[in-house]
């Protein structure tokens, strides 16, 4: 856990336990997000991210634990929340028979909005999140990104002030879900809202997240900007090093990195060199190899991401038994 | 631009319009309001036809409720108005509940709705109410129908009493149905599938009218007592029959509905001679027939409730997450 404390959390979450009989989904969860920032959460299927989610908005019972979204307790008054807050399930459900625009102004109006205000604020959702052509359409001749885009139009409809997304981008393809990643940042930016997002797809969720939390088997088991966490967590931790070379130089190359200090392993394999080592030594290596006129094809230091991040839970986490 | 969070009813309404909304839509609806609109109408039909060509026996004491006898008379081609809905009124409800619940819960639309600021019960109670409107609007207006074309045909209008008596057979319908809503709706909330949770509800349905008569058939003989027993023992019998089938919720209905649309029925169970000597052969009162069958109409009711709260309670349980 972070040791820094927040000044003005939307989102608190204290010691937060939820049990399906003898299974523990979420295990003694302590997190808290800022407003306005993006928070995504991380971690494998079954984790107990669904379970959270539906915990914060008041329709999940915890078994022990406070929680506080906009300075309301969801379990005592889950209309207050679910009024603040914009929810996208995964795999969101809408009616087939109904067009685009009904299943909004049905939300809409859920939300007590007058039939007239629902149009006119669906329709200028629709435009923003690109369904201006197939207002009239049923739902059920849409594809998957159009659902999603729909879903996220549903979500703010409302006019939330935070946004909490199940899973948004499970089942896109790259291209959807870039422009669909894209189109959460710009809006969550254009109506300053706080975003929540669930995910087990690493990249997508790394490029657009102020903040992670790492969620593993109930538990947060690490939270922080990605760079942060990654420097906290493998400090320690040895530096791999790629190295490729022309190949008549290999003899050579294999003599200079023998001969260093810092080196701890050499894995050879044709002109390939896989180095560990034990500080910063690329720029010395490679000081060295141009002064030795070594033809170097390739150098390059494995920066850790949040794969590694990723792994090194799931490793440690032997237990886990999808891996 | 919001309406005030005080008026709650508002997203109740909504709800229940989309509910209305989506019964209208929906085809199996109008497959079954066909069948149930062609059935009844033309029950109706040889009804009326049967009544004008034969003027009413003069000791017949439900001569003067012609209106009544139209819902109960039939030539012998075709059952009456109120077996036909004592029969298909049951597919009815089964048909606007059995997918009330599972098909949101699979279609994943009832997290989205539940995610929205409403009360919980509100989509249950939404559910209840849109069907409810829908069957009570639809007997209204076929009662209605028939007594405006019968107006037209006989040159007269029907009485006050009549009017009350049809009035509360409306009403006894609708219950009779809404029990059947109910009972389908709270299978719709228990099981995941809509295929079970139909073939359940029509199962049971299928048990009543077919294998429950059989069953009591069976009974019948084995308890019946020797042609020479003693009166009491006949007595004891017959009411003991009457107890096993009032089990079945469309005895209820029909003996709630005799006695509503035949003033002249006196008791729905056996009569001693004695208790018959010096009656007028006269029509009750409405008040005085509901008393005959008031255990029967309350248990119908009650049953209705106990199904509604049965779902109200595993619905409000529900883990709604996939």
């Amino acid at each position: 856990m972070e040791g820094d404390k927040m000044d003005n959390p939307i989102i608190c979450v204290r010691q937060l336990t939820k049990k399906y009989g003898d299974f523990t989904a979420v295990d003694h969860l302590d997190l808290e997000i800022a407003t306005g920032e993006i928070f995504g959460l991380l971690g494998p299927n079954g984790a107990g991210k669904s379970t959270t989610i539906l915990m914060l908005l008041g329709l999940s019972e915890p078994t022990s634990g406070e929680i506080e979204v906009c300075g309301t307790d969801p379990v005592r008054s889950p209309l207050a929340v679910k009024r603040l807050v914009g929810y996208l399930p995964d795999n969101i459900g809408f009616y087939e028979g109904w067009t685009a625009l009904e299943n909004l102004i049905l939300t809409a109006q859920l939300n007590g909005i007058s039939y007239t205000d629902a149009k006119q604020r669906a329709l200028s959702l629709l435009e923003k999140v690109g369904l201006q052509d197939v207002v009239e359409k049923k739902v059920g001749k849409f594809s998957r990104g159009m659902r999603q885009r729909l879903g996220l139009a549903d979500s703010l409809i409302k006019e939330p002030k935070v946004l909490i997304l199940d899973e948004p981008t499970l089942g896109l393809d790259p291209m959807g879900v870039k422009d669909f990643t894209s189109l959460i940042v710009r809006l969550s930016r254009e109506e300053k809202l706080t975003v929540l997002l669930s995910s087990h797809q690493l990249y997508q969720v790394q490029q657009i997240c102020d903040r992670v939390g790492l969620f593993i088997k109930g538990k947060l088991v690490a939270d922080g900007p990605i760079q942060d966490l990654a420097l906290r967590l493998f400090q320690d931790k040895t530096r791999h090093i790629q190295l490729k070379v022309h190949q008549t130089d290999i003899q050579r190359t294999r003599d200079i990195l023998e001969n260093m200090q810092a080196v701890k392993a050499i894995k050879q394999k044709d002109d390939m060199f896989q180095i560990n080592a034990d500080d910063m030594i690329v720029h010395q290596l490679a000081k060295m190899l141009v002064e030795q006129d070594i033809t170097i094809a390739q150098l390059q230091q494995r920066t850790y991401g949040i794969e590694d991040i990723y792994a090194h839970y799931f490793e440690g986490g032997s237990t886990y038994e999808d891996k | 631009m919001r309406i005030s969070n005080n008026n709650k009813l508002y997203a109740l309404s909504i709800l229940v319009r989309k509910e209305i909304a989506d019964h209208i839509r929906s085809w199996k609806f109008i497959v079954l309001l066909a069948i149930i609109l062609l059935t009844c109408v033309a029950s109706l039909y040889t009804s009326l036809q049967a009544l004008k060509n034969t003027a009413p026996t003069p000791n017949d004491s439900d001569a003067a409720f012609f209106f009544l006898k139209i819902f109960t008379t039939s030539d012998g081609t075709m059952p009456s108005f109120h077996l036909f809905v004592g029969f298909l009124g049951p597919l009815l409800g089964i048909c606007l509940g059995f997918d009330a619940v599972n098909s949101e819960f699979n279609g994943r639309t009832l997290g989205r709705i539940l995610s929205q600021p409403i009360h919980r019960d509100y989509f249950l109670n939404a559910k209840f109410i849109g069907a409810l409107t829908v069957i009570g609007s639809l007997f209204a207006s076929l009662i209605l129908l028939t007594i405006g074309t019968a107006t037209l045909l006989v040159g007269f209008p029907p009485s006050l009493i009549e009017c009350n008596r049809l009035f509360l057979f409306t009403l006894l319908t609708v219950v009779y149905i809404a029990f059947w809503l109910n009972l389908s709706m709270l299978f719709s909330v228990r099981f995941r599938h809509t295929a079970t949770s139909a073939l359940v509800a029509i199962a049971i349905w299928m048990f009543f009218t077919v294998f429950y008569p059989i069953i009591i058939n069976i009974v019948a003989k084995a308890v019946q007592p020797n042609p020479y027993a003693s009166e009491a023992e006949i007595m004891q019998y017959q009411h003991f029959m009457l107890t096993l089938m009032r089990f079945a919720p469309s005895q209820l209905y029909s003996d709630g509905t005799n006695m509503l649309l035949m003033p002249s029925i006196r008791s729905l169970g056996p009569l001693h001679m004695e208790q018959l000597q010096g009656a007028i052969p006269s029509p009750l009162p409405v008040w005085e027939s509901i008393k005959v069958a008031w255990s029967q109409m309350v248990a119908l009711i009650a049953c209705t409730i106990v199904c509604f709260a049965a779902s109200y309670y595993f619905f409000m349980r529900k883990e709604i997450r996939c």
